[in-house]
């Protein structure tokens, strides 16, 4: 497959530094040693759990963070040493949509002056009426009358609001959208609606979507291939299909498993899974103390991925069968 | 007193919230009923009235203006409006406990595990300090903490997510209540703790025959724990049942696609039914059906007048939907 690559980083690490003046310093190593590639048309879904260093990356991609070390491309030009005026006009390639869309609109702006905003930066030649007529359009194609227009956040519910942020970053034609949990806020109705939009839009435009989320039920829905990190790292990657049917890093399959269930006929015993709750190690492999098949040797793991699938000294078998 | 049947009932409970100073119905004749050794699950969107209804059991709406404009809540056959303040302080977290969803902000940073732990038990328990921190570390051991003694010591920012929960679950357990109301218990943690906390609750409940109210807006949790279901919606009970009949044959348009909906039962890359426009807020609920706006088999007779409860299976299974009531 040669399809475009139109983000791709390469051994980012992220050092958090913390300390003051009650707590010695203490270093958190939010990302350690990401690299991925993002082509044109899919979607790749990070997983993981709070902590594992999934949101961070996303920033970090889009250049919202600068990184401790490892460097990031759009569109295959460096952009790791550019500053912020130097980013800004290379920004139209890469939005974001976040999590909570109350939280990211302007409460003070009108409904129209939020979309615009990036029109304004990247197309200054526009004028008011062309700029009215795109935010229009983008509206709609975003499942939104046009009356939205003039109206402020708060006279919208939660999904239209997700609506709203989508509208914003579309609007200076990206071909890449990073979306932070995009639906985790959304009431189950509404989730479905927003993916279902997301993927009209994916296939309309031809966009790419870096997809950060927790919910395993969500990204085996959107997810052409998946990184799941753990501790920072990227512990697993794949295709989706493959990575749901035959999990190679214990902690994939841990998560796997914790899925919630469909029906109530599959329910288990109310037996708790074995392992610890949380917490990772400090040296060695990471995801040690709350593996059940962690052995000595995992004491002296780098956590590095191994043929570029899964970061683990005794990974589960690739073929399901060869299992049990 | 009629009959003191163990249970806690809540019968055609309507309650208001203050909207701009004005009072709006929030929840519309409610009328649910827990027994020990049960489960029961409220499920629904948010703004459907479900932790409303929940609170309502402790009375905890009250300080956040909450009015209660019909019906009643019978705690093995008292009513709880009834109660003295006295008698209402011992029943909350005495007979009935609540387990919050947010573990941290249920939690008080500026007081130990243990100073939180033993005042519940002193205040229900009457123990002596040394005998209320005994009985902490054997709670806090119960629900599967590790080294109680030296967490009894430590202040809940040291703590993680699913270890607080753990701990509002022990406090929850402190005066061996009859009942439990958990709202959300689990939305806030990670995936692989959710389960263990699931796992914790429904141990709990057994061994103990607890009735446990479980408020949420997830169907996997349902499915996981509940024996019997009550989905809300704009305020009403809009369809219950025993969980196996809910799963198998959901009878209300709105129960049917809310299940469908969800992604887990999904096939990637294709299109997930969805329940077209938005949860109405309290005071913009629509005459008749309140779903029929949003219901594709919707028609003149469900927006002409309320929708009254049809029930079958002896009782067991009811839902609020004309389209039921005629093809029954």
């Amino acid at each position: 497959m040669s399809r475009e690559t139109v983000l791709s980083v390469r051994n980012l690490d992220k050092v958090f530094r913390a300390g003051g003046l009650f707590r010695a310093a203490a270093d958190t190593r939010a990302v350690a040693d990401v690299s991925f590639d993002l082509h044109a048309g899919e979607t790749l879904a990070i997983v993981g759990e709070s902590g594992s260093g999934k949101s961070t990356t996303a920033r970090l991609a889009m250049r919202l963070l600068d990184p401790s070390s490892g460097r990031v491309f759009w569109k295959g030009e460096d952009v790791t040493g550019l500053n912020a005026r130097a980013l800004r006009p290379k920004r139209s390639h890469i939005q974001m949509v976040f999590q909570d869309p109350f939280a990211s609109l302007n409460p003070r702006m009108k409904i129209w002056h939020t979309v615009a905003e990036g029109l304004r930066v990247h197309r200054p030649e526009l004028s008011r009426a062309a700029r009215r007529d795109r935010v229009a359009e983008t509206l709609r194609l975003c499942g939104l009358d046009e009356s939205a227009m003039d109206r402020y956040p708060h006279q919208f519910s939660g999904g239209q609001r997700q609506r709203i942020g989508i509208a914003r970053a579309l609007i200076v034609e990206p071909q890449v959208l990073v979306l932070d949990e995009p639906v985790s806020a959304l009431d189950v109705s509404v989730q479905a609606q927003i993916l279902n939009l997301l993927k009209d839009i994916q296939q309309q435009r031809g966009l790419s979507y870096l997809f950060i989320s927790h919910d395993l039920s969500v990204v085996r829905h959107v997810a052409d291939r998946i990184s799941v990190m753990f501790g920072g790292h990227v512990v697993e990657q794949g295709r989706a299909a493959d990575v749901f049917s035959a999990p190679r890093h214990p902690y994939t399959e841990a998560l796997l498993e914790a899925r919630p269930i469909a029906h109530p006929a599959a329910r288990m015993d109310s037996r708790p899974p074995k392992g610890a709750d949380e917490g990772l190690a400090r040296s060695g492999c990471s995801f040690r103390p709350r593996c059940v098949y962690a052995r000595d040797a995992c004491t002296g793991f780098d956590n590095r991925l191994r043929d570029d699938v899964v970061a683990c000294l005794y990974p589960l078998p690739a073929e399901p069968s060869a299992r049990d | 007193m009629r009959h003191t049947a163990a249970m806690l009932e809540i019968r055609d409970l309507s309650l208001a919230v203050s909207i701009q100073g004005r009072p709006v119905e929030a929840v519309s004749s409610v009328s649910l009923q827990l027994r020990p050794g049960r489960v029961l699950g409220l499920v629904g969107e948010s703004g459907c009235g479900k932790s409303l209804t929940a609170q309502a059991v402790l009375r905890l709406g009250e300080y956040q203006g909450v009015a209660r404009t019909q019906g009643d809540i019978l705690l093995d056959g008292e009513s709880i409006f009834a109660m003295s303040d006295e008698t209402l302080r011992r029943m909350r977290g005495g007979r009935v406990a609540m387990v919050f969803q947010e573990p941290m902000t249920a939690l008080n940073p500026v007081f130990t595990i243990g100073s939180q732990l033993g005042e519940v038990i002193r205040l229900h328990l009457g123990l002596s300090r040394r005998a209320a921190m005994e009985r902490a570390a054997g709670l806090l051991s119960g629900v599967g903490l590790q080294d109680a003694g030296s967490l009894l010591g430590q202040y809940p920012d040291a703590l993680s997510g699913g270890m607080r929960q753990r701990v509002l679950i022990a406090m929850a357990m402190a005066a061996d209540p009859d009942y439990i109301i958990a709202d959300e218990p689990t939305t806030a943690l990670d995936v692989s703790v959710q389960k263990r906390i699931i796992a914790l609750l429904r141990g709990l409940q057994r061994d103990r025959n607890l009735g446990l109210m479980l408020v949420t807006h997830d169907f996997g949790l349902v499915a996981e724990m509940c024996d019997d279901v009550a989905v809300m919606y704009a305020g009403q009970i809009v369809e219950a049942g025993p969980v196996g009949e809910i799963f198998d044959r959901p009878a209300h348009p709105y129960t049917q696609a809310l299940m469908a909906c969800r992604p887990e039962i999904s096939r990637p890359g294709e299109a997930l039914p969805v329940i077209p426009g938005q949860v109405p807020a309290p005071g913009q609920w629509p005459q008749g059906c309140r779903f029929a706006p949003r219901c594709g088999r919707a028609g003149p007779d469900c927006r002409a007048a309320a929708i009254a409860e049809y029930a079958w299976r002896d009782g067991a299974h009811l839902a609020r939907c004309l389209h039921v009531a005629e093809e029954a």
